[in-house]
């Protein structure tokens, strides 16, 4: 009777698993960064909402997230507990590192969030507007200094995609990679830098105490209660969306891909997701199975294409 | 209202016993996870982080606060006992601690550190309730060249202080230096000397080499001892500080404590930058030289007061600015923002009442600390009377449970004992080790910030010395590495003219 007892026991502690999952969320990037931000807040919807009992977030920074992919798809191939967040900038980094290591090699499951690039200079800078800035880059564009996130990353290209816009070779621009927005912002407030590019998010807070200056946002449309043009209305044909999404180990079962697929499925209909992408300012463009693969795919190509044209991939 | 009615107002409400209970948790388990090799205080902010998920904002974010404050005053216990540092911010004090630990003076070491902490914290925390709006404007002046500028001071001053030889000292950093270039460069995307290995790309851990080269060869050259030393360290003397230990540990304590609060409040400064430039002043401003690397206690009291203060500071860009500049900074962000607090320019304005409650818990937790810290000691230091080969088993089994736990991958374990065995090479032959670890957490510290600031200046050198900082910063570093030349040659200057008016 107890052998019973115990047995059934260790079958429902083995049958866990099947309806509620724990898992690891590995952000390839510093704590503080988009990245990061997305696994956590998965982390607190994923617990709070019950769909996942534990989740744990791990970062491994590094090189546009290519250490962390690296890293991931060596050590948890098969593994259906472990997560990688990843998004735009991971597809110019592993074309300008050459990285070994690509999305092929892991398994995508949804896009979940996209936010738009926002161009900013110092509050003391005495640059106006987007044209001021332009016409400094036509002079001499060795001169504007772009601080941002990784090279190869959404910031780079889109001062590449700028340059290339106002007529400026693109492969002369001056750009200053840092690890993290939160390590150029340091500059961009330093006045250190001519400029800076990174997530409307990220400089909310300090536009909105007056420290920077928000020139132009890369959306396609005004953003709601942001005062700023977009960069296509100052006159230079630039739409930019930075993406994140979710990708599972290389190895899994249809089933395991099936499971994590659910999961995310009711992360993002849930009503704690939607709360949090508000507070956070985030767009929600979640997208997946063979939609988001064909997306995936298609979006890679025109990266390459665009790195190609701007110098940033030889 | 004023920040002192302010900070009255935010200890009156800090006295809430739930508020104090969060704090007493928070440097519990920091001390706890300070004593810990492998497990820092970022890693267990992280872990805890969804579990206080939930909880009252304040409390969780007083209890994040306690385990940073805890974590830096339990890292110098394991330095100085067993010489086996657990982060990166306590490596210099395991040089001389130890050393002290060996001569049965491991008490007054951990008391001077332990109160060093307390007084750097106490007026760290101050100077941040007080001055955090300043001390932030001055420190975002600073740009790639003034780093640049401050990394050179930092190499300059660490390979001249640590060690007996210039040179040897020199050849330490630059190993260090070497194994720096390892992985993926920050500015390039270039993978630099990784052999295709993938655990390779992220660089090597600082933590694996300082274990590897502190402790496991440290364990490797006493079993290789001939005739095996006495049984067992002897504690002498009492286990409190003496007079003498007062008055030569309160100096090194208030300059580390200036030394500390400025760097780590920079935002790429750091703790571990801040105690080894404090460990540099107490070796050039002893009065004991012949003491350095034999168990000096400013050496243990500067470095430990300059870490506290250190950590105190980089709570100044984290609150203000909302710029995390250490692992556990950017973490305890995330914790703000799950509470959906923004920290940044408004925040002491928006949240006033959180804000002015954190920074008065500090004070609390730094005094809870220090209490439950001393009666400690008497307990720490009977450690030491385990026989020798338990001691070093045991220490052995630490340092490898404590690298494989944070990094669990065989290269990681086959680094660590190479590089242990690297580590009793390099005691064989005389050569200091804290320089390679230095050069490890420097060095790519240095080049980046070199490379930023030729690139902001498009390749004009003299940008470095172009602002008023890093002029002076480069100036000093200059006259620290030719003065001692120059007095070497004049010394040798001596000596021949005395061998030539000598016929003997």
């Amino acid at each position: 009777m107890k052998h019973a007892i115990l047995g059934v026991a260790f079958a429902a502690a083995l049958a866990v698993p099947a309806f509620a999952q724990d898992y690891t969320i590995m952000a390839p990037a510093n704590p503080g960064g988009g990245w990061d931000g997305t696994a956590r807040a998965m982390q607190e919807v994923l617990q709070a909402e019950g769909i996942a009992p534990s989740v744990e977030v791990v970062n491994v920074p590094g090189a546009g997230g290519t250490v962390g992919l690296a890293q991931f798809v060596a050590d948890s191939a098969g593994d259906p507990t472990r997560l990688i967040v990843g998004g735009y900038v991971m597809v110019g980094a592993i074309l300008t590192n050459a990285s070994p290591v690509t999305l092929k090699d892991v398994t995508p499951i949804a896009r979940l969030t996209g936010d738009t690039q926002a161009i900013v200079v110092p509050a003391a800078s005495d640059i106006q507007t987007l044209a001021d800035l332009v016409e400094k880059l036509k002079a001499d564009p060795g001169a504007v200094s772009w601080a941002g996130g990784s090279a190869g990353g959404t910031d780079h290209i889109t001062v590449g995609l700028l340059a290339k816009a106002a007529g400026v070779d693109p492969t002369k621009i001056n750009y200053i990679a840092f690890s993290g927005g939160g390590e150029a912002m340091a500059a961009i407030l330093g006045n250190q830098v001519t400029a800076g590019v990174s997530s409307v998010g990220e400089f909310a807070e300090q536009v909105k105490a007056g420290t920077m200056r928000l020139l132009a946002v890369s959306s396609a449309e005004r953003l709601p209660g942001i005062d700023a043009p977009t960069i296509k209305e100052a006159g230079y044909d630039v739409v930019l969306e930075n993406w994140r999404m979710v990708a599972a180990a290389p190895g899994l079962t249809p089933e395991q891909v099936a499971k994590i697929s659910a999961d995310m499925e009711k992360l993002n209909s849930s009503a704690g997701w939607t709360k949090l992408l508000a507070e956070r300012g985030w767009t929600n463009t979640y997208l997946a199975g063979d939609a988001f693969a064909a997306q995936l795919d298609a979006d890679i190509a025109a990266t390459e294409t665009v790195l190609r044209a701007i110098g940033l991939v030889k | 209202m004023d920040s002192f009615s302010l900070l009255m107002q935010g200890l009156a409400s800090a006295m809430d016993p739930m508020i104090l209970l969060y704090a007493l948790i928070g440097v519990t388990l920091g001390t706890a996870v300070g004593v810990l090799p492998g497990i820092g205080p970022a890693l267990t902010v992280a872990l805890l982080l969804p579990v206080t998920y939930g909880l009252d904002p304040a409390g969780s974010l007083i209890m994040f606060a306690g385990i940073y404050y805890g974590g830096m005053y339990g890292g110098s216990t394991t330095s100085i006992l067993l010489n086996t540092p657990g982060e990166s911010a306590s490596i210099v004090t395991a040089i001389e601690g130890n050393r002290m630990a060996r001569q049965g003076r491991g008490g007054p070491a951990l008391a001077t550190a332990a109160i060093g902490s307390f007084v750097a914290g106490l007026i760290a925390t101050l100077m941040l309730a007080f001055l955090a709006p300043q001390v932030v404007k001055l420190a975002l002046t600073l740009g790639p060249r003034e780093y640049f500028a401050l990394m050179v001071l930092a190499f300059v001053t660490v390979s001249a202080t640590f060690g007996d030889s210039a040179l040897r000292g020199l050849t330490s950093l630059f190993i260090g230096l070497a194994l720096a270039c390892v992985g993926i460069d920050g500015l390039t995307g270039a993978a630099r000397l990784t052999y295709g290995v993938p655990q390779l790309m992220d660089g090597i851990e600082t933590t694996t080499l300082a274990v590897a080269l502190f402790a496991i060869g440290e364990a490797l050259a006493v079993a290789a001892m001939l005739t095996p030393p006495d049984g067992m360290h002897k504690v002498t003397g009492s286990v409190s500080m003496t007079r003498t230990d007062w008055r030569r540990s309160w100096k090194a304590w208030l300059r580390g404590t200036f030394i500390g609060f400025p760097i780590g409040s920079m935002p790429a400064g750091g703790a571990d930058v801040a105690s080894f430039l404090s460990y540099a002043a107490e070796r050039k401003l002893t009065r004991h030289p012949e003491e350095f690397g034999k168990g000096a206690i400013e050496g243990v009291a500067g470095p430990e007061a300059a870490n506290n203060a250190a950590a105190a500071g980089t709570l100044v860009p984290l609150l203000t600015l909302g710029l995390p500049t250490t692992a556990t900074a950017a973490i305890m962000l995330a914790g703000f923002q799950q509470f959906g607090l923004q920290p940044g320019p408004l925040l002491f304005v928006m949240n006033a009442e959180l804000v002015w409650t954190l920074i008065a818990s500090l004070l609390i937790a730094n005094l809870m600390l220090v209490v439950l810290n001393l009666p400690l000691i008497g307990l720490w230091i009977k450690l030491l009377s385990i026989p020798r080969p338990w001691l070093y088993g045991g220490i052995l089994l630490f340092a490898t449970l404590g690298t494989i736990g944070v990094n669990p991958s065989p290269v990681e374990l086959g680094m660590l004992i190479l590089f242990g065995m690297m580590g009793y090479g390099m005691r064989l032959y005389g050569y200091p080790i804290a320089p390679v670890v230095v050069g490890l957490i420097l060095g790519p510290m240095a080049e980046q910030q070199l490379r930023r600031a030729l690139s902001i200046a498009q390749g004009d050198w003299t940008t470095l010395v172009s602002t008023p900082v890093s002029a002076t910063l480069l100036t000093i570093s200059a006259v620290f590495l030719i003065v001692p030349m120059l007095m070497r040659l004049r010394g040798r200057g001596k000596v021949l003219s005395q061998v030539a008016g000598d016929p003997d």
